[in-house]
């Protein structure tokens, strides 16, 4: 593909397969607080 | 759906579903734009026309779209809405608790959602033992199966209780192995009575220490100041510098908050950066729009500019790292936690100094939110069943946006201040919001790049 560069994701169709563990942590428990960025909490199954 | 944007010189194509990420050259991003609703011969003439690409290089580009299509990470359906009634359905379990152990504070910063710790109930009180105690057995009863069980000490000022801190992390620690639990601890702070002893039960016991700076001495000045007016800047910032280094310059944010008084936020954030911290966050002021140092529309544009700013500068330096750029493309949550939102009033909730449990700490002094409390549970399992209910298929706004499944609805408070509604949207905040996405998986590309 010389015009398009695909940027390794992880596959979230897959992840409704063996996802929904619940051990990530909870995003107001880092550094938020008063707004809500759950897409830089890492998934403990992948740590 | 998808999102297409360009940033930094970037062309950036979002799958929004897949969450895949396709950096695209002009004619590759200008054929996605109009795939869906536009005839291949139209799209072929037009990237003739502007291009100058052959018949065969466009047939080229279309099969190359269409293997993506067939691959599930181009224009790909939504797949995830049966999981939401499920969700709906979910068992209440508690993995997350807010601990207010002081509802007072040292400081008297201006802009403080919680009213110096009063939490607009008009008096001040510290958490006593065994109110924070029986916080923690009611976390480990009703937290099911869950092994990893975050408590973050917060405040007003949390200092302010400490020996009851102390206290009660050693009272968790004794239970977790029997109760085959692990603690995080987290710990929220002005700084203003960090000292040796603190700091190193801190670097023993904590996960993550969160200290509140605004950045520029003359920023933080103004508005973070002690009870008598004073700045407190000078006060802070040695033992910020301390405590950041004694734990090797990790887990840990400095994290400040901007204003309309700073709407060049950036500066701040470089500020920290030049004396040396390396995990820096900054966040939009809640304020109520009458407040003066609230934000306004007019610094909206400024604001953006800002976040692009910042990301730029960071890929020239590569020192330091910005909490919402810390974007985990590879490792990042699945799509039961990016649909379910950040679990306010269900697995996370906030303790008041007298046991009272409220959906999160921004909800705290508002009786009609009280659910309960730590001696009886939750008794208001109606209102309970808003927050359950509350997942991004219940914002209407988010079917649209392209940025639901890395902010799952957004900050639920927020939108409840703004809108009245929990299940509304802070558009504000959500413009802020979607900007900063943009620019984490700009960086994401331009490392990519750099491999």
């Amino acid at each position: 593909m010389s015009r398009i560069t695909t940027i390794s994701t992880r596959d979230l169709a897959k992840s409704k397969l063996n996802g929904g563990c619940g051990e990530c942590q909870t995003s107001c428990q880092s550094a938020s607080k008063t707004s809500c960025s759950i897409a830089n909490q890492q998934c403990e199954k992948l740590k | 759906m998808i999102h297409r944007y360009k940033n930094n010189g970037y062309n950036i194509i979002i799958d929004v579903n897949s969450g895949s990420v396709h950096v695209v050259d002009e004619a590759a991003y200008d054929a996605i734009g109009m795939y869906e609703n536009t005839s291949k011969k139209d799209i072929e003439n037009t990237l003739a026309e502007k291009y100058g690409l052959t018949s065969e290089d466009s047939a080229e580009l279309f099969e190359d779209i269409e293997a993506l299509k067939e691959k599930g990470v181009l224009f790909s359906e939504d797949d995830y809405k049966d999981i939401a009634p499920a969700l709906k359905g979910r068992h209440t379990v508690i993995k997350a608790m807010c601990l207010l152990v002081a509802q007072d504070c040292n400081m008297a910063c201006k802009y403080c959602f919680a009213s110096e710790g009063e939490y607009n109930q008009g008096s001040r009180c510290l958490m006593s033992y065994e109110t924070g105690k029986r916080a923690i057995d009611f976390l480990v009863e009703n937290s099911g199966t869950r092994k990893n069980l975050e408590v973050d000490f917060f405040g007003g000022e949390p200092l302010m209780n400490w020996d009851v801190v102390k206290r009660l992390v050693k009272y968790a620690r004794s239970i977790e192995k029997e109760k085959d639990k692990n603690f995080r601890f987290t710990i929220t702070t002005n700084g203003l009575l960090l000292n040796d002893e603190i700091r190193d039960f801190i670097n023993k016991e904590m996960y993550n220490v969160v200290l509140s700076v605004d950045g520029r001495p003359e920023v933080n000045d103004r508005l973070r100041v002690t009870q008598n007016g004073k700045g407190t800047y000078d006060l802070i910032m040695p033992k910020f510098k301390d405590m950041a280094d004694s734990r090797g310059q990790k887990d840990y944010y400095l994290r400040g908050t901007y204003t309309h008084y700073n709407t060049d936020f950036s500066n701040d954030i470089l500020h920290l950066a030049d004396l040396g911290f390396k995990q820096l966050s900054i966040e939009p002021v809640v304020a109520p729009k009458e407040a003066d140092y609230a934000l306004t529309e007019e610094d909206l544009p400024i604001l953006l500019e800002q976040y692009e700013i910042l990301a730029k500068e960071m890929l020239k330096r590569n020192d330091f790292t910005f909490y919402h750029y810390m974007i985990d493309l590879t490792g990042g949550p699945c799509i039961y936690k990016r649909i379910s939102g950040c679990g306010v009033g269900t697995e996370y909730m906030a303790v008041t100094p007298e046991g009272d449990l409220y959906p999160c700490h921004q909800f705290v002094g508002d009786d009609e939110y009280k659910l309960g409390n730590v001696f009886e549970g939750i008794t208001n399992k109606e209102k309970q069943q808003d927050f359950l209910d509350c997942n991004i298929y219940a914002h209407k706004e988010c079917d649209e946006c392209f940025a639901r499944l890395y902010c799952s609805g957004g900050c639920v408070a927020n939108a409840y201040h703004y809108t009245g509604d929990v299940k509304g949207v802070y558009e504000y905040g959500c413009k802020l919001h979607r900007k900063r996405i943009e620019c984490a998986i700009m960086m994401k590309a331009v490392e990519n790049d750099r491999r």
